[in-house]
């Protein structure tokens, strides 16, 4: 056994175990915790598949910065995971049915799969041949796939807006602070003195 | 090259280049205050460009045949922007009496917009994914665009999750078909899926995108979220829904099944001859239980798409003609209706119950009138333009050899004609209402009804042959299917 199929053993071992344990711990934070192994087994795999810059994507975008979120909501809000789950486990039965239905359909389709003629030929033609893989995706991303790179920027754009549309509310009634109306603000005028005489009002 | 590529696609970027510059400016200065405004002047540059794509020739393709402007997407764009236009206008009043009517409104439809514009042209499973989410995206928001109604906050989010799960199902059937043929480009999957036998996993992939873009175009089994989100959304959105996007999504279809799976015609025809049948009967029968206008349009328009379907499943180059002059003499009709629906009012406030339209002749005969005409056709009763359009699906099902199923859209047609003609029934032989409905409306309205009115009533008169748009279709049609 070498040393490369021993480290696959190894992450495959811990990203199965990681998402195992993400499903049925009791914990929330927990279950974050296990993501978090298994994203970082899935990046092994990925190094030893040889994509480094996907494997370092992995870690940055998924677990430094996916997981990260998900565990100061777990920790920030009130969720009841209990409840949630008991809910679960009503429609446990049908879900399980159907996933197995489902499961048996794919099994069929996956078992009698077969290529088109050129079918390998065509994937191997898109990769730019001798160049290190983030060069290589550069040149798909921003040059062949220019087009798509685009057009995901303006879905991007669209959530922004909808997300800003569906939650900003102006509040008319609320005072703010004028930073400008204070500095500006005049002590002389701020405030008058008067003279009340005894037994009369102003 | 990318200089020549970004000629091709300059439409789209000019459309998306407006509407950050128009977010942008709004943002900086006057906000919502703009937004009738701004409004207008999408509307206006909708129309420049519809106008402007209507004038391109020939055959380009763009992006390693990523994108194609070809007179078939051409066809679709320019009715996709003119009836964006329509429905921009439609709704400007409506939406500023009532204070929903938000500067990104505009911004959002435009960039639905060009999301419905790369749909229409994609050639590439990819491009296709991208232009789709762009324009679904954009939709959600605005079918909760009034945060403050529970019933429009419901309306986006039940669009939002089933559009999701649609989308997984378009995703994994694109992924099969990938790993089938090896490419995501329409060009490569017809070469690759032409050859020989189907194999399985390239039928489970189809299946799987085709049910993905029927859950976009609210085809029966996948339509559950049209009512709601129909009734739900304000009724300028409902009105959007019921118009552009359809274009767009029916169009896509057809580019798929025959730029993609043009060489295994036999393999989805029965499937999309299903999904047409449902589609008709489920429209036809569920609608005669429903005295909401809005609810009642959402199931006319699930009949609708089961009678484009019907073109489609024919297969052949005059399916898809026939599907693209149905789908304008839809979008036409739908506007007239829109624009009167939009009309109903009763104090001020928007009345959808069919009932409150008892006698309604009385008070406004013209208005009433237009509404039998586009009613006359939307059941396709002769000689309104509906009955032509309904009538070419069938012909187009029936010379490619559905006979059975050109023969159950009669029957499915003769049932849906009755919820059509009770309105026409209430309007003119109703009970007497103490208190009907308000006599409102504005001109943008009323000259949008009447148009549409007298467009559908009079197009078929020989001579003007509905506007020339056959002969539009028939070459659109050409350079879809070769």
């Amino acid at each position: 056994m070498t040393i490369a199929a021993l480290a696959f053993y190894l992450f495959a071992i811990c990203a199965v175990t990681g998402g195992l344990f993400t499903v049925i711990s009791r914990n929330p934070v927990h279950s974050v915790l296990w993501l978090i192994l298994a994203f970082l087994s899935s990046a092994g795999l990925f190094v030893l598949l040889g994509a480094e810059f996907v494997a370092m994507l992995l870690i940055i975008v998924y677990v430094g910065a996916v997981a990260v979120l998900f565990l100061f909501v777990v920790m920030m809000l009130d969720v009841d995971f209990a409840e949630l789950k008991a809910e679960m486990a009503k429609y446990m039965p049908i879900a399980l049915l159907i996933g197995v239905v489902l499961l048996m359909q794919f099994g069929l389709a996956y078992g009698a799969w077969d290529y088109a003629e050129h079918a390998l030929d065509n994937r191997a033609a898109l990769a730019p041949a001798d160049m290190q893989n983030t060069a290589a995706l550069g040149v798909l991303i921003y040059d062949q796939y220019f087009l798509l790179f685009q057009l995901s920027g303006l879905v991007l754009l669209v959530a922004m807006i909808g997300a800003i549309v569906l939650t900003l509310r102006h509040r008319t009634h609320v005072k703010r602070q004028n930073v400008l109306a204070q500095m500006w603000r005049d002590p002389t005028e701020a405030m008058e003195l008067k003279d009340v005489k005894p037994g009369q009002g102003l | 090259m990318i200089q020549a590529d970004l000629n091709i696609i300059l439409p789209e970027i000019l459309l998306a280049v407006y509407a950050m510059g128009a977010l942008l400016f709004a943002v900086y200065t006057g906000k919502d205050r703009l937004a009738p405004l701004l409004t207008w002047v999408t509307a206006a540059v909708f129309v420049v460009l519809g106008l402007w794509i209507a004038t391109g020739t020939g055959d380009h393709i763009a992006f390693n045949g990523m994108f194609n402007d070809d007179g078939y997407s051409r066809f679709a764009k320019v009715a996709i922007l003119f009836s964006s236009a329509a429905v921009l206008v439609m709704g400007q009043d409506y939406m500023t009496r009532r204070d929903m009517l938000r500067f990104e409104y505009p911004v959002l439809m435009a960039l639905a917009a060009v999301g419905m514009m790369v749909m229409v042209s994609a050639g590439d499973l990819m491009a296709l994914y991208l232009g789709l989410e762009l324009q679904s995206l954009s939709l959600y928001v605005i079918a909760a665009l009034r945060r403050d109604s529970i019933k429009s906050t419901e309306a986006g989010l039940k669009y939002f999750v089933l559009g999701s799960l649609s989308s997984g199902l378009l995703l994994f059937g694109s992924s099969l078909v990938y790993g089938f043929s090896g490419t995501t480009q329409f060009a490569g999957i017809i070469e690759a899926a032409g050859h020989g036998h189907t194999s399985l996993g390239l039928l489970f992939g189809l299946v799987l995108v085709i049910s993905g873009l029927a859950f976009k175009i609210s085809a029966v089994p996948f339509h559950m979220w049209t009512p709601d989100v129909y009734e739900g959304a304000p009724t300028p959105v409902t009105a959007f829904f019921a118009t552009a996007p359809k274009v767009a999504a029916t169009v896509l279809f057809a580019r798929v099944l025959h730029d993609a799976f043009g060489g295994v015609v036999a393999d989805w025809q029965q499937v999309v001859a299903v999904l047409s049948l449902l589609s008709m009967f489920l429209g036809a029968v569920a609608a005669i239980g429903q005295r909401d206008i809005k609810r009642l349009m959402a199931y006319s328009s699930i009949a609708h798409m089961g009678y484009a379907m019907m073109g489609l499943a024919a297969g052949t180059a005059f399916g898809v003609q026939a599907l693209l002059v149905y789908m304008v003499i839809y979008v036409t009709m739908n506007i007239g209706t829109f624009s009167f629906i939009l009309m109903m009012e009763k104090d001020g406030q928007p009345v959808t119950d069919i009932n409150a339209l008892n006698m309604y002749a009385k008070r406004e005969p013209g208005k009433a009138l237009a509404m039998l005409v586009l009613l006359f056709s939307l059941a396709g009763v002769p000689p309104m333009v509906g009955f032509f359009g309904k009538f070419y699906v069938l012909q187009a099902a029936y010379e490619a050899g559905l006979i059975w199923l050109a023969a159950l859209g009669v029957v499915a047609s003769v049932i849906g004609a009755f919820y059509y003609l009770r309105i026409v029934y209430y309007m003119y032989f109703g009970d007497e209402a103490e208190d009907g409905l308000d006599k409102s409306g504005t001109p943008v309205l009323w000259g949008l009804l009447m148009a549409s009115a007298v467009i559908i009533g009079l197009a078929w008169l020989p001579g003007i042959n509905l506007l020339g748009v056959e002969a539009w279709a028939e070459a659109a049609a050409a350079a879809l299917v070769n």
